[in-house]
């Protein structure tokens, strides 16, 4: 409705104030102009969508914490969130997206610097968008990563060693992998398909939390005497209101991934990754619903929660090319991995709070791997090439920075702070507190 | 006149209804607590996110009714009887004796303070 508008009156004006070959030439035509400011505004959108996925995260997390570690999980929350920010514009963007560079790691430690005030025409990169919805929409990812990381140690590690791994996880490690991808480096050339980052994003958080968790060990009580024992988050109210604010913000996630809106068939095929990453949403946590039922005999809430999240993560790398029903099935398998490996883990003895692991790491494998079926310019080599090639270095160099942080400050709270609960003893504040003060 | 106390834990849900029929005796006043605890059931187990845990301790609603000596009997009964659903969990009534009572704002002592 207004782009229709602004084409009509900028052609009145250029037919009624100036001559229209003398007026060409000094400002490039709405023609050359609109893809630009399309696919700068797909990214302002995208942006904020997958900003809002933070706070998804925060009350998918605060919900399955119990409520005497609420505090802190929100406190890290906006604390991973908020670094993720810095570092990405300090070193993290430029490390990501070097340009020309040796397809490995870009030696580029420069902050992101924006477009003047007021850009002409003239000066903009208009076959892509402006730099700062660019550095904007993508610094939005990296946050999902650490986000990741919060919900899988939830309860027992220490507020700032966690802070301190999420520096090195946004401003180096995310960026290093991920621009062996999205920054044209070797995997590109390869030709490993991740749309928007079912391994880039998803795998590595996955991978850094595991290594947390192995590292730090299980909470107290979790495992004990051969025998599991759960620990009920405090409010699936706020975990189902956190699990709908993820699924809005990925529409942003994987639409904003197609990185054009300027042309019909771009915009269409946004259309198109909206619909399906919808779609594998929806049967993930029906698979998730149909199958705690048959092992269980009753819905597992949390378990849909987490399958409807799989199903997201599954269809990340490839949202455009498959049909409705495409997304249906590979979201599907998602939520049925999510069932199936949480117990998994638990067997393990790797406590993931939340079920980061399996919803971020095994469908994000998942996902990977099911570009294949559906985009003919895939290969099932190298898309486990890549999948290797994240694993093992963010898994390698994430256990390295967590077994120097634990030898240099220790990562986990005391056995009593950690039994007291985290939000009075490393915070001194509750976050449901009004008890004799009505 | 003596003062009784009268101690019931009761299913959450029969709440509103034994309050109706308590009032409706003339009972003027008691003390509601949420509480959780467990009988000769001993709970029961659930599953969460897969694994098997005991629910060892049932929710339950507790009253804290304090009546003169000789409405103790009709409360119990109509407690017992309001409450009852024939199925296991129902819940427990005691009768204990009250040394003194006395209403905070005018200094009312035993039965008066009721």
């Amino acid at each position: 409705m207004k782009l229709s508008r602004f084409i009509a009156a900028s052609a009145a004006m250029g037919a009624a104030l100036v001559p229209a070959v003398a007026y060409a030439q000094e400002a490039p035509g709405f023609d050359e102009i609109g893809p630009y400011i399309m696919t700068t505004l797909l990214f302002l959108v995208g942006g904020f969508l997958v900003f809002w996925m933070a706070a998804g995260f925060a009350m998918l997390e605060a919900g399955l914490v119990r409520s005497k570690n609420v505090t802190m999980q929100l406190t890290k929350n906006i604390a991973l969130f908020s670094i993720a920010s810095v570092m990405y514009w300090l070193i993290g963007f430029n490390l990501m997206y070097p340009g020309d560079f040796n397809g490995y790691i870009a030696f580029n430690f420069v902050p992101t610097v924006l477009e003047p005030v007021g850009l002409g025409a003239e000066d903009a990169a208009l076959d892509y968008a402006s730099v700062g919805s660019d550095f904007f929409f993508q610094l939005m990812f990296v946050a999902a990563t650490a986000s990741i990381v919060s919900g899988a140690l939830a309860e027992r590690i220490k507020l700032w060693p966690f802070l301190i791994f999420v520096v090195v996880l946004t401003g180096i490690l995310y960026p290093i992998s991920g621009s062996w991808q999205w920054g044209g480096g070797w995997l590109s050339e390869m030709g490993f398909s991740d749309f928007a980052g079912s391994t880039i994003v998803h795998s590595v958080g996955g991978w850094a939390a595991l290594a947390g968790a192995i590292i730090l060990g299980p909470r107290l009580g979790k495992y004990k005497d051969g025998a599991i024992h759960p620990m009920p988050g405090s409010n699936l109210a706020l975990a189902t209101l956190g699990t709908f604010i993820l699924w809005l913000g990925w529409f942003g996630f994987n639409g904003g991934s197609q990185l054009a809106a300027g042309t019909v068939g771009d915009i269409t095929d946004v259309s198109r990754i909206f619909a399906n990453t919808n779609m594998a949403a929806a049967s993930g946590a029906i698979a998730a619903l149909i199958l705690t039922q048959i092992m269980y005999k009753k819905v597992d809430l949390t378990m849909v929660l987490n399958g409807a999240l799989a199903g997201l993560v599954s269809i990340t790398a490839e949202p455009l090319a498959p049909s409705l029903f495409g997304a249906l099935w590979i979201g599907a398998i998602g939520g049925v991995i999510v069932v199936l490996t949480v117990p998994m883990l638990d067997k393990m003895k790797i406590d993931d709070v939340v079920g980061a692991i399996p919803v971020h790491l095994f469908a994000g494998i998942w996902g990977t791997i099911a570009v294949v079926f559906y985009n003919g310019d895939a290969s099932l080599v190298t898309q486990i090439t890549g999948i290797i090639a994240y694993g093992v270095f963010t898994f390698v160099a994430a256990l390295v920075v967590w077994i120097i942080l634990k030898g240099i400050m220790g990562i986990r709270v005391s056995e009593e702070a950690e039994m007291q609960g985290l939000d009075t003893s490393e915070l001194g504040m509750e976050a449901y507190p009004d008890f004799t003060k009505g | 006149m003596h003062v009784k106390l009268i101690i019931a834990a009761i299913k959450p849900f029969k709440l509103e209804e034994v309050r109706e029929a308590l009032t409706s005796i003339g009972v003027r006043g008691m003390m509601v607590t949420e509480i959780k605890g467990f009988g000769s059931q001993s709970g029961h187990t659930e599953i969460y996110r897969g694994a098997e845990y005991a629910v060892n301790f049932v929710p339950k609603v507790k009253l804290e009714i304090v009546v003169a000596e000789s409405m103790a009997e009709q409360v119990v009964s109509t407690i017992a009887s309001t409450a009852k659903t024939d199925k296991i969990g129902d819940g427990k009534i005691f009768v204990l004796d009250v040394e003194s009572a006395m209403r905070v704002r005018t200094g009312e002592t035993d039965a008066d303070a009721l």
